[in-house]
């Protein structure tokens, strides 16, 4: 094993003793805080505090009790299913949007103050007045998604467009390409790798805002798991919450990462 | 009119707007003839203009004023009859040597069967001789050996005309030599019409029938044109003596450094 595998993996060891006794020293002052031991008997079960035997939420994630009692798995999918839905509608309007925007000036006169003024708006000021429109749980989830998530995607896939070199524009005008050659041929591979940082950034906000977004509509989903568990005085699965939300997102943000490098002409392996 | 002739600039004049001031005015009352298979130097200092006026040629920028006619029809914007050299190669990163050409070549002549095409394209390839590199991508080859492909891609298309906007000055001198080699060669067998801006006085002389020699900008024109009466094949290390050859030499050095001499900025 070389030297910088084995930092990589002792170090942040480190870190984790440190966070694990940062935690132990709030579970001690804040009276009802799970410690480490709670949690983790919570997630994987064994003896609780109480002397009771209890099986954990992570040892049977996939059981179905009824339509409102279900395993965490499945609370995860149904967060994951409307993560994409709204992901999955932001790339197919952001990028032809944003496509459009970096290939013309006016468009971008036209759009970018709105662009501005939307992108900073938070997913919970969104929701409310989704959720009037819709009046529906996952219709909502999945267009506060979309309104939240779809900025970066338009955003990088013009500016990279923009960075399309002038002279790779020259050698299509003399070739006389058609706008349609002109976008396949020449701007979509200058491009491509922008859109997928774009795409990275924007999956990361979906996931961060499914949470938030659950919490308010209800039903079945990781957030609103979270918010239910709270009001179930279960502090130790909201912690369990926390860091599968982590993992999960953790996740996604490599598979976006390995599917990027894959399109982007530089990192691709030699033709 | 130009109507009979191959490559005809009339009265042409390039200004560009300069606001709240009269229009600078970077090249001024062109007129110039160039016959089919002429190979023709455009030398000046930097900034007059001689950029400007292949990019007029090529149609990638427009005339102010004057006509430009090829082959008796006015140009109206680029087109594949006229294919450009860039200084800085313009290969498509992402695409393989052989793609880059395939890709012209496509475009161009839609026509051809998918052997014809793979014939086209080896051909130019090995007219630049680069068979052993045809799968590599432009970043894993020399500036040289991007020049060559730039050449080849531009050659495949067939133009009526080749410009080259300074295609070996990024270069150094050793790799410049052996560029013009291959350009004096390819020409012998495809027989083009090439127009060259160039800075180098050596390289003006070695390539072309005729040198146009512009002034200094703004309102630069066509100072004197100078007829290279050398036969060819030329040989490099032969020339250094000829009569003609230093005749020609230093009649671009005396125009560019006695009459037309420009103080750096």
């Amino acid at each position: 094993m070389n030297n910088e595998l084995a930092k990589k993996i002792i170090l942040p060891m480190f870190v984790f003793i440190a966070l694990l006794s940062v935690w132990s020293m709030i579970a001690n002052s804040v009276d009802d805080f799970p410690t480490p031991t709670d949690t983790y008997v919570a997630a994987f079960g064994g003896t609780n505090v109480d002397g009771d035997e209890i099986t954990g939420v992570l040892s049977d994630p996939f059981y179905i009790e009824n339509q409102d009692d279900k395993g965490l798995f499945w609370q995860i999918l149904e967060s994951l299913k409307r993560v994409f839905g709204g992901f999955a509608l932001a790339i197919i309007v952001g990028v032809p949007l944003g496509l459009f925007i970096g290939m013309s000036k006016n468009a971008q006169y036209a759009f970018d103050p709105f662009i501005q003024i939307f992108k900073p708006v938070s997913p919970l000021a969104w929701l409310p007045l989704l959720l009037f429109i819709f009046q529906d749980i996952n219709m909502t989830a999945i267009s506060t998604i979309f309104i939240t998530s779809i900025w970066p995607i338009i955003i990088n896939t013009a500016l990279g467009v923009r960075s399309v070199n002038e002279d790779y524009m020259n050698v299509a005008k003399v070739l006389q390409f058609n706008p349609l050659e002109k976008v396949v041929q020449i701007i979509l591979p200058v491009a491509v790798p922008f859109i997928f940082t774009g795409m990275r950034l924007s999956l990361g906000i979906a996931w961060l805002v499914i949470v938030a977004a659950e919490m308010l509509t209800g039903g079945i989903g990781i957030g609103f798991w979270i918010w239910d568990e709270y009001n179930n005085l279960a502090y130790h699965n909201i912690i369990i919450g926390i860091i599968i939300v982590g993992l999960v997102g953790f996740l996604l943000d490599l598979i976006m990462g390995q599917v990027a490098d894959f399109f982007d002409y530089k990192k691709r392996g030699r033709a | 009119m130009g109507k009979h002739k191959f490559l005809y600039l009339e009265k042409v004049e390039k200004s560009f707007p300069v606001p709240g001031k009269e229009s600078y005015v970077a090249v001024t009352d062109i007129d110039l003839e160039i016959k089919k298979n002429e190979i023709i130097s455009i030398i000046g200092h930097s900034g007059c203009g001689k950029s400007t006026l292949l990019n007029m040629i090529s149609g990638l920028d427009m005339q102010t004023d004057g006509y430009i006619f090829l082959k008796g029809k006015e140009i109206k914007g680029p087109g594949p009859d006229r294919a450009v050299v860039f200084q800085n190669h313009s290969l498509l990163p992402w695409l393989s040597v052989y793609k880059n050409i395939a890709m012209a070549v496509k475009k161009v002549m839609p026509e051809l069967s998918s052997s014809e095409l793979r014939a086209r394209v080896e051909k130019y390839i090995s007219m630049v001789n680069l068979e052993h590199a045809k799968d590599k991508r432009p970043d894993e080859i020399s500036g040289g050996m991007k020049q060559r492909v730039g050449i080849a891609r531009a050659l495949s298309i067939n133009p009526d005309v080749l410009l080259m906007d300074e295609p070996f000055g990024a270069l150094d001198s050793l790799t410049r030599a052996n560029l013009q080699e291959h350009l004096m060669r390819i020409q012998k067998s495809v027989e083009n019409t090439v127009i060259i801006i160039t800075h180098d006085i050596d390289e003006a002389v070695l390539l072309s029938d005729r040198v146009i020699m512009m002034t200094n900008g703004p309102s630069a024109t066509i100072g004197e044109i100078l007829e290279v009466n050398l036969e060819r094949p030329r040989k490099r290390v032969e020339l250094q003596h000829d009569k003609e050859y230093i005749r020609c030499r230093e009649a671009i050095l005396n125009f560019l450094y006695e009459k037309f001499a420009k103080e750096d900025e």
